[in-house]
């Protein structure tokens, strides 16, 4: 592993290690002294060009407790905001000497051309990259899905899981990461949205698609993700005739959510819409894992910190 | 701690230093020294480093209990665990990564006792300074010690063991392989001379 772009990167003996170094690193961190050495010495920047609150913090708290040294650079207050390209960007942080850099973009693809344009060879750890993928929000939902519906052995897969994946599919990266990596463990995804929220394309993504959510949690599923409605995103309107006919037709409410078997999990990558794509009761329910999706994330961006970081890839295949 | 990896036959040299029989005098010697020198078991923890030193801290644990007269297939699992040090070596850089060890601490934890520190091989005393490392992020125990099967010289750091199983004078050139019944089916240590081609890869 040399970066981290998209899930469709990593095979499955990759991903299940990447989520056995995230159950060491959990354990790592119920001890008095949670911070590890491991990578001291380097410096891990996040290069946030869109506004996120949980994913840098966890990347940071994540650089933190292996002692990275982290550097947060983000587009408001810097030189983005006056107009410079994300080459000159990328030129500056490899002469800064950066060890890593964590990017967030709203341009699909950004932390590709980052990767592989040949400006930077520093292993790039991509945080989400517009309507494409968020690998690390997949891995977390995993980890998270592992611990509560296959727990105990910290290398098994998904295998035989059903997940329900239910919202804005359309301007989803965490929808599009999480279909690939749920299957590649075993489990099967259905997706579930309005017809203008499927974006084109999806039917050939290994997973089902229906627009009738009740009829997709009468099957049972083991877990339900709902997804943020980004609004933001939705510039002109006309995805889907009201606010209440989507949370109707769409939200999951006390009752849908007292319809699921009892072991069902519900997840939520965040930041909530409570009240619309979700209810506030159902977000705060014994079955929603949702504030310990944010804890899971911490750990396994640790984890794959330390696959890209601990071994300098160069210099260890060159001693061999 | 030597490489883990099977030997690279070709053109090596082998020869066997220790059969079953002298690994269990050895360790059933050192796990009576351990009980002399701490005055009993009471307070002893015995920590294995992964891979050979978690079996070998078990077998101990359970030579230790029987030399105490405690019943056959008595709990030993408050007498030893295992410690991972994968987080703290400082070699990461130049070795392909590893994925960690599980590191399991017995439930009273080590904060005032005696932890005995258990490998297979005492080589450069790298793997021990990491673990020395590991083991103040967990607590503070009263004192540590180290137990090895094999020393075989060569040492980068100041660090001894209390215990050893052989005393081996080894060329840098050669490898130490140790095999246990646990990890791979049966108990021997060789030395492995590099033949005419190649270095051999005796690292740390």
């Amino acid at each position: 592993m040399r970066h981290l772009i998209s899930i469709a990167d990593l095979s499955r003996e990759e991903a299940l290690e990447v989520l056995a170094t995230a159950e060491h690193m959990a354990q790592t961190q119920s001890r008095a002294i949670r911070k590890l050495p491991t990578l001291v010495g380097t410096t891990v920047v996040n290069l946030f060009f869109e506004d996120s609150t949980r994913t840098r913090i966890s990347f940071e708290a994540a650089a933190k407790r292996l002692s990275a040294d982290v550097i947060n650079f983000s587009a408001k207050g810097s030189s983005i905001s006056k107009g410079e390209s994300l080459k000159d960007t990328a030129l500056t942080l490899q002469a800064m000497g950066a060890d890593a850099v964590v990017v967030r973009s709203g341009s699909s693809g950004a932390a590709h051309l980052l990767a592989h344009a040949g400006w930077i060879d520093q292993p790039i750890v991509n945080a989400g990259d517009g309507a494409h993928e968020h690998p690390t929000q997949a891995l977390l939902d995993a980890f998270t899905m592992r611990r509560h519906l296959r727990p105990g052995d910290p290398h098994t897969g998904l295998d035989g899981l059903h997940v329900v994946i239910v919202g804005d599919v359309l301007h989803s990266r965490v929808a599009r990461s999480n279909v690939l990596l749920l299957t590649l463990l075993g489990a099967r995804v259905t997706l579930v949205a309005p017809p203008a929220l499927v974006p084109v394309g999806a039917s050939a993504w290994p997973c089902e698609i229906s627009y009738d959510l009740d009829a997709a949690l009468a099957t049972g599923p083991d877990a339900v993700m709902m997804l943020r409605v980004q609004h933001e995103r939705m510039v002109g309107g006309g995805f889907f005739p009201t606010a209440g006919e989507y949370s109707r037709r769409y939200g999951l409410s006390a009752a849908r959510a007292a319809s699921l078997p009892e072991h069902a999990i519900v997840m939520h990558p965040g930041p909530m819409n409570r009240g619309f794509e979700i209810a506030g009761s159902v977000a705060d329910s014994p079955r929603s894992v949702i504030v310990e999706q944010v804890a899971s994330g911490v750990f396994v961006r640790m984890a794959v910190l330390y696959h890209l970081l601990a071994t300098d890839a160069r210099e260890a295949t060159r001693d061999r | 701690m030597t490489s883990h990896h099977p030997a690279p036959e070709t053109g090596a040299e082998r020869s066997r230093v220790l059969g079953p029989e002298e690994i269990r005098r050895a360790l059933t010697r050192i796990a009576h020294e351990i009980l002399e020198s701490d005055h009993g078991a009471e307070d002893l923890v015995l920590l294995g480093i992964p891979h050979r030193g978690v079996p070998l801290a078990g077998r101990l644990a359970e030579l230790i209990a029987r030399a105490e007269g405690r019943p056959e297939g008595s709990d030993l699992e408050s007498l030893h665990g295992s410690l991972d040090i994968t987080m703290h070596r400082d070699d990461l850089r130049h070795n392909p990564t590893r994925a960690p060890s599980p590191t399991r601490i017995p439930a009273a934890g080590i904060d005032g006792r005696t932890v005995v520190l258990v490998d297979d091989v005492l080589y450069s005393g790298r793997t021990v300074r990491a673990a020395l490392d590991a083991l103040s992020a967990i607590g503070r125990p009263a004192a540590v010690r180290l137990a090895v099967l094999v020393d075989r010289g060569h040492r980068e750091l100041p660090i001894r063991a209390d215990h050893v199983g052989k005393n081996l004078p080894t060329a840098r050139s050669e490898r130490v392989h140790v095999q246990l019944v646990e990890t791979d089916g049966t108990d021997a240590v060789d030395i492995v001379r590099p033949g005419g081609r190649g270095p051999g890869e005796g690292r740390a």
